[in-house]
């Protein structure tokens, strides 16, 4: 029978999928589990005694302050990014299209490099408050960021691009006509927005939240550098490594893991639920002119003092980064600027080797990714088989999972030999790194390809197979070229945050794959500002790169980049 | 080319039947229509033609070669998909060439049969352009010359007209009846449009909740359908409840014996019964008529087309009959609430059994 030939192709493509996760995702949180009911060797639930526990009332302070960190965070980010979705979306004035390319900006800035650019501006020793230090004349710094404080303002400003692009993509996907509808029929413009424009935002919101509040529930960089004497759990894990224990390292990650996978459970659902999304023809933006001079006037200067705050980070990067070593000790601003920081990287190996380092691991990890990301993609979105859902989960479960929760993990299952690493012990060697940065990126890949997939009629396929192509002929001539942009726009995503990926690196690397992320650290022990800051200006200028050809040669959206 | 034999062909998708104890046979050359409602089962049965489904019970064969589970590819049918399932990336000549550059065919006779075949749909003009530049008209073509490029046995269209407007869809169905004719191969339309149906067909089957209700030319399907069903879904009809008793057709809903020109089939005596009566085959007069079955109404909404004009006419409290008669210049247009005579003539009106639900 050929129903059985469809199924063996089925199963064909679902082996090496299901080998891969099973190794390199599941396995490893298994053992990660199985660690955190041990101690010294035997089965027990001391170490969640100890977690719960009064003797080590840390931990619980630390899973508090992440919760409420994480609750905070989605309400700032929420305040500023869905005002400024709706300004940018719905009025027009000069330069909006400029302020609304500008809003996204904080994407650029991978995590570490973000906090470090806030706390050359901000920090202690920062550039702004040592300003008005300056200029008024006071004993003292003002103000400096730190602590609770200082994770949330790092926070707000990188998360809130989540509610401005998705909130952006609701509001542009809501017919007019509906609000039209809303007016014709009596209502104001405050019953309108409250009964009809919010409703439709609603799942875009949520959605949103759940997003930031994951993402800083796993945040890494901000308490890492920022947090003082604070805890949060996701630097607890951390801690726990460093200190040797593993046990309780363990339990931490199972608990932040259980949050966070219950999270990720939670947003299915409620993607999944039938929302009311309409599709209208014709959906055209509607934009109001801003008449009045005097709003107008306002409106524009608010966005440039806005757009101003938002590229600091980055301007105050690029000129750090041309301070050379030596020139700025004790002096309140740097004096020399030349580009011996970038000339070093060519001309010294050790400053070169990180780069190197960081490009090369994330090449091949980003290489495992595109074509574990297709095949799997292709299998989720195309193919019949029994357990989807479930194999669906365990794709997006790296995604879900911390990055430090994810370092765990392999650590846990590769401090020593098994099946999946041939018999290697993996930890302390080269290709641990490689093999995080495959881990982490996996979801990025498969969501970014399952989304044109979906797109792709089976009619297509079907279409070619009438004509008389075999199915791998039809996946090479057909499906391959047409997915092509979407897989390339994923996984070049997927190789800029592997080249700044800092959380996994800091838990694995070695002295012989130390990547840029940690050369950075290096360099700021050292007080080398001008050195870490040309390093964030590779992961910018690359991540720029990227984005610019996403948009421009694979047809990918700004706010689909996420 | 070939012929189709469909032997008791049966499919269900887990519990659902969508074709039901099907027997079918299409004779080459022939262009023969599914014609239904959706979810009738007809697209199921043209998918298990192209080998996209294979029949959970019976035989498809081609000719005498027996094709139940032969992969689509190795079938060598042209299907035409109802959204045209052109390649995206490829240009209109490149999609055309895709069927023979799989056959492993010279370069030079790819590109040959391209022109040729491009010819034919009236696209030799469009042959560089991306399918995305071309109108929905000028997509079907090339979807059309697609599928005949590798000179499949079978042409199998599955609504290929149904995203088109009004006016195309009237030009496309003429040029898909020259095409079939030029090459004189057999081919399977899918449709809902019994318009599309009784215009195009050699012979049509009309298909209703997985099986095939009746089997024959558009004038037989027509003139006799064999029950309620295909009477009301091709062409308007007037339906009314009739019970069979004393050798006579009672009509409660008329309040009246029918006559009828044929003695009713013996196998029908026990069944529920309806008689059917097309409205362009009703008279009506202001005046009175002499004979068989009259009846009295009132004018309740005259429409006008064009070339017809429809009248719905209230015989008595819930009952109504359409009537269609042509455009014979404005005296003769009837006025709404104007009291009339009709007559339903014996030899137009046809007793069929009813398979529906009473309402």
């Amino acid at each position: 029978m050929m129903l059985n030939a469809e199924n063996r192709k089925t199963a064909l493509l679902l082996i090496p999928i299901i080998l891969v996760l099973a190794g390199y995702v599941l396995y490893p949180s298994i053992e990660t589990t199985i660690e955190s009911f041990q101690r010294d060797g035997t089965a027990t639930l001391k170490n969640y005694g100890d977690f719960f526990g009064s003797k080590a009332s840390s931990n619980l302070e630390a899973l508090w302050n992440s919760v409420y960190i994480s609750i905070l965070s989605v309400l700032f980010s929420a305040l500023i990014g869905v005002p400024l979705a709706f300004i940018f979306n719905r009025y027009d004035f000069p330069g909006r299209k400029f302020f609304s390319g500008a809003a996204i900006m904080p994407i650029v800035l991978p995590s570490l490099v973000g906090v470090m650019s806030f706390m050359f501006l901000y920090g202690e020793a920062g550039l702004v408050p040592n300003a008005f230090k300056d200029l008024f004349n006071l004993s003292k710094v003002p103000f400096s960021i730190g602590g609770v404080p200082g994770i949330l303002l790092v926070h707000a400003y990188t998360m809130y691009p989540y509610f401005y692009m998705t909130c952006s993509s609701a509001i542009n996907n809501i017919d007019p006509s509906l609000e039209d509808a809303a007016y014709n029929l009596g209502s104001n413009r405050w019953t309108v927005f409250w009964k009809v424009t919010f409703p439709l935002l609603t799942p875009a919101l949520v959605a949103a939240s759940l997003l930031v509040f994951m993402v800083s529930m796993a945040s890494f960089s901000a308490p890492f550098l920022l947090a003082g004497g604070f805890r949060v759990l996701s630097l607890q894990i951390y801690f726990s490594k460093i200190n040797g224990n593993l046990e309780m390292a363990a339990t931490q990650s199972v608990i932040l893991s259980v949050v966070s996978i219950s999270f990720l459970l939670f947003m299915r659902w409620f993607q999944n639920r039938r929302d009311y999304r309409m599709a209208s023809k014709g959906i055209g933006a509607h934009r109001s002119e801003v008449s009045n001079p005097f709003l107008k006037w306002t409106m524009v200067c608010l966005g440039i003092v806005a757009m101003i705050i938002l590229l600091l980070p980055h301007a105050t990067l690029l000129i750090l980064s041309l301070v050379p070593e030596g020139t700025w000790t004790w002096q309140i601003y740097p004096t020399t600027f030349n580009l011996e920081n970038y000339i070093l990287l060519f001309k010294d190996t050790s400053i070169w080797d990180p780069v190197r380092n960081s490009l090369f691991m994330a090449f091949v990890a980003s290489l495992g990714c595109f074509a574990f990301g297709i095949i799997t993609s292709y299998a989720l979105v195309k193919r019949k088989f029994i357990g989807k859902n479930l194999l669906d989960i365990l794709v997006m479960i790296p995604w879900a999972l911390p990055a430090t929760v994810v370092g765990m993990n392999l650590i846990l299952a590769f401090n020593k030999p098994t099946p999946f690493s041939f018999g290697q012990t993996l930890v302390g060697t080269f290709w641990i790194l490689p093999l995080a940065y495959f881990v982490r990126f996996i979801p990025l890949v498969v969501r970014s390809t399952s989304a044109v997939l979906e797109q792709l009629d089976d009619s297509i396929e079907e279409a070619a197979q009438n004509l008389g192509a075999k199915w791998f002929y039809t996946f090479r001539k057909i499906v391959l070229p047409i997915i092509m942009p979407g897989v390339l726009s994923g996984t070049l995503l997927a190789f800029v945050q592997a080249v700044g990926e800092f959380p996994t690196s800091v838990l694995l690397y070695t002295l012989s794959n130390r990547p840029i992320s940690i050369e950075i650290m290096n360099q700021l022990r050292m007080f080398n500002l001008g050195q870490a800051a040309a390093y964030g200006m590779i992961q910018v200028g690359l991540i720029a790169v990227v984005l610019f050809i996403s948009y421009k040669f694979l047809g990918v959206k700004s706010e689909k980049t996420m | 080319m070939s012929a189709v034999n469909l032997s008791n062909i049966t499919k269900k998708f887990g519990n659902v039947t969508a074709v039901k104890e099907l027997d079918l046979k299409i004779e080459e050359g022939e262009f023969f229509t599914f014609l239904g409602p959706s979810g009738c089962g007809k697209t199921t049965t043209l998918r298990m033609i192209a080998g996209f489904y294979y029949p959970t019970a019976g035989k498809v064969k081609f000719n005498d070669r027996d094709m139940t589970t032969v992969p689509p590819e190795k079938r060598n049918t042209g299907m035409v998909f109802q959204n045209y399932a052109l390649f995206p990336h490829m240009t209109v000549a490149e999609n055309v060439a895709f069927g023979l550059k799989v056959r492993k065919l010279e370069r030079s006779k790819v590109k040959e049969k391209v022109k040729e075949v491009l010819g034919k749909v009236r696209l030799e003009k469009f042959i560089d352009r991306q399918v995305s530049q071309l109108s929905g008209g000028q997509q079907q073509r090339v979807a059309l010359a697609r599928a005949l490029a590798i000179e499949p046995d079978i042409l199998l269209l599955d609504e290929p007209l149904s995203n088109l407007d009004a006016r195309l869809r009237d030009e496309m169905r003429t040029e898909i009846l020259r095409l079939q004719r030029d090459y004189g191969i057999t081919t399977i339309y899918v449709t809902h449009d019994q318009v599309e149906a009784l215009s195009m067909s050699d012979r049509i089957a009309v298909f209703n909740e997985g099986r095939c209700q009746q089997i024959g030319t558009p004038t037989e399907i027509y003139n006799d359908p064999v029950n309620d069903f295909v009477a009301e879904f091709i062409g308007e009809t007037n339906l009314y409840n009739v019970a069979y008793e004393n050798n006579r057709l009672h009509c409660a809903d008329l309040g009246m014996d029918i006559q009828v020109e044929e003695p009713l089939d013996e196998r029908l005596r026990n069944q529920e019964l309806k008689i059917s009566i097309r409205p362009e085959a009703v008279k009506v007069s202001d005046e009175e008529i002499t004979g068989l079955n009259v009846l009295r109404g009132k004018v309740k909404i005259v429409q006008f087309t064009g070339a017809a004009v429809h009248t719905l006419i209230e015989l008595s409290k819930g009952v109504q009959l359409k009537v269609t008669t042509l455009n014979e210049g404005p005296f003769t247009y009837l006025q709404e609430g104007v009291e009339v005579v009709l007559q339903l003539p014996p030899e137009k009106i046809r007793v069929v059994p009813s398979i529906r639900e009473r309402a």
